[in-house]
């Protein structure tokens, strides 16, 4: 990362604020190369919890999203009136009204899956992400570029949440999105439904991820070379 | 303010001309109105469909167990006693019977919910069985927690669910399939869940046949 001090930026200076960037670049920085879940690894907590099933991992994906976009939002339009002092406050707040706003219409439209995701729907408001993006962007840039950025965190997270769970609901249930693939003759392997598959998937999932990084890095230095 | 290499700081205000506390106290409360406000918006908006949902859902859970009766009554119990009056819309999560009749009037069954701890929390079932002959009618699993893929077969296995329907309460659990009028087979894996099921139903058949039988002895009058 580069001092925000080198960057040329239209706004007015807040300190610690993220250097000027086109909005596409915004977006795109949460879906790959700061991917929430694999790279920053925040808010694992809901991506072990819900990620048995593609169904509830898509739509805690969503849920989260809209919680992080109407939030983020908001917080940037209201970047000048929250006082420092009270500021976490006043983010929470606004959190938990849109976490509760997201509970009560999944629990109206799509009851099944509200019931199959429980309690998580409601700790989205702990989920650090959300807190973490206000905090670190949203509070200091304008509103369009907060929402570029929820956008993308929302979608990485979401992706980061889908590739979790069909890997575990293929290999746990032999089906996705509750549809049998694997055939009758399948034995799930019930640890990865289990809490248990939850870090062994991501664990592997970011194994897979190092290995592809360094095996780049050494190309890249022996192409140099 | 802007030295050089300031990363990452948060916005800390000068020393000596902090937010007074009028304005703090001020946005807060604004803020809490505000988000009270939605949230009550949106609640009003969504209690209808999710309050159709939770009655659709108990109401095809009693067809279910019933056997889709043509005629259903709801019974409310008051104190110790069951009646036909609702004790009112004031009255709070009054525990219900329902009672299923066929076309020729005749009672096919009551529906009882019921509650136990299974394997991780709470087991919550509807239960069917006729109070006259203590024959269980059929169950549905309204809620749950077991383990997926094996605790969760108690409403996932048709096999296991199905195998209830004509058992005489109070009911046992074998490993293995029996011609036993009493006995039904427990899901290997899932023995805890199972037991607790069988348990759900026993309990429930022995705390409502004598309430039935009481109501059966009221009315007769």
């Amino acid at each position: 990362m580069t001092a925000p001090t080198t960057t040329v930026s239209t706004e007015a200076f807040v300190p610690g604020a993220p250097p000027a960037a086109p909005l596409w670049s915004d977006m795109a920085r949460g879906i790959a190369r700061e991917n929430p879940v694999f790279v920053q690894m925040l808010g694992l907590c809901p991506a072990m919890a819900v990620s048995n099933m593609l169904t509830n991992g898509l739509a805690m994906g969503i849920a989260t999203t809209f919680v992080l976009t109407a939030s983020s939002f908001m917080i940037s339009i209201l970047r000048r009136y929250i006082a420092t002092e009270v500021r976490i406050t006043a983010y929470v707040l606004t959190i938990a009204t849109f976490v509760t706003v997201a509970d009560l219409i999944l629990a109206a439209t799509f009851p099944v899956i509200s019931e199959a995701l429980g309690p998580f729907v409601p700790l989205i408001v702990v989920n650090c992400l959300i807190l973490g993006r206000a905090e670190a962007f949203a509070s200091k840039v304008r509103p369009v570029r907060a929402l570029a950025d929820a956008l993308g965190m929302g979608a990485g997270f979401t992706l980061a949440l889908s590739t979790l769970s069909t890997i575990r609901e293929l290999l746990g249930s032999g089906s996705l999105f509750g549809f049998n693939v694997l055939g009758p003759a399948f034995e799930p392997w019930v640890v990865m439904v289990m809490p248990a598959g939850g870090f062994l998937t991501l664990g592997l999932v970011l194994l897979l991820m190092g290995w592809y990084g360094t095996l780049k890095a050494q190309r890249a230095k022996a192409a140099a070379a | 303010m802007t030295g050089h290499g300031a990363i990452a700081v948060p916005a800390a205000a000068p020393p000596g001309s902090s937010t007074p506390a009028w304005r703090l106290l001020g946005t807060l409360t604004l803020a809490g109105a505000f988000a009270g406000a939605l949230i009550a918006l949106v609640y009003q908006m969504t209690l209808p469909s999710i309050e159709r949902y939770a009655g659709a859902k108990i109401s095809g859970a009693v067809r279910e167990v019933l056997g889709s009766p043509v005629r259903l009554d709801t019974l409310y119990l008051v104190g110790d006693k069951l009646t036909r009056t609702s004790p009112g819309a004031g009255a709070r999560n009054v525990s219900r019977a329902f009672v299923g009749f066929d076309e020729k009037g005749a009672r096919t069954g009551v529906a009882v919910e019921a509650a136990e701890p299974g394997f991780a929390d709470l087991v919550l079932l509807m239960v069917g069985f006729n109070p006259d002959t203590r024959a269980v009618t059929g169950f549905v699993v309204l809620g749950q927690k077991e383990t997926p893929g094996l605790g969760d077969k108690i409403k996932r296995d048709s096999s296991f669910v199905s195998q209830f329907r004509g058992k005489v309460a109070p009911l046992k659990g074998a490993k293995s399939e029996t011609a036993d009028a009493s006995t039904v087979r427990t899901i290997t894996g899932a023995t805890i869940s199972s037991r607790a099921v069988i348990q759900i139903i026993n309990n429930a058949v022995a705390l409502w046949q004598p309430r039935v039988a009481a109501f059966d002895a009221g009315e007769g009058q």
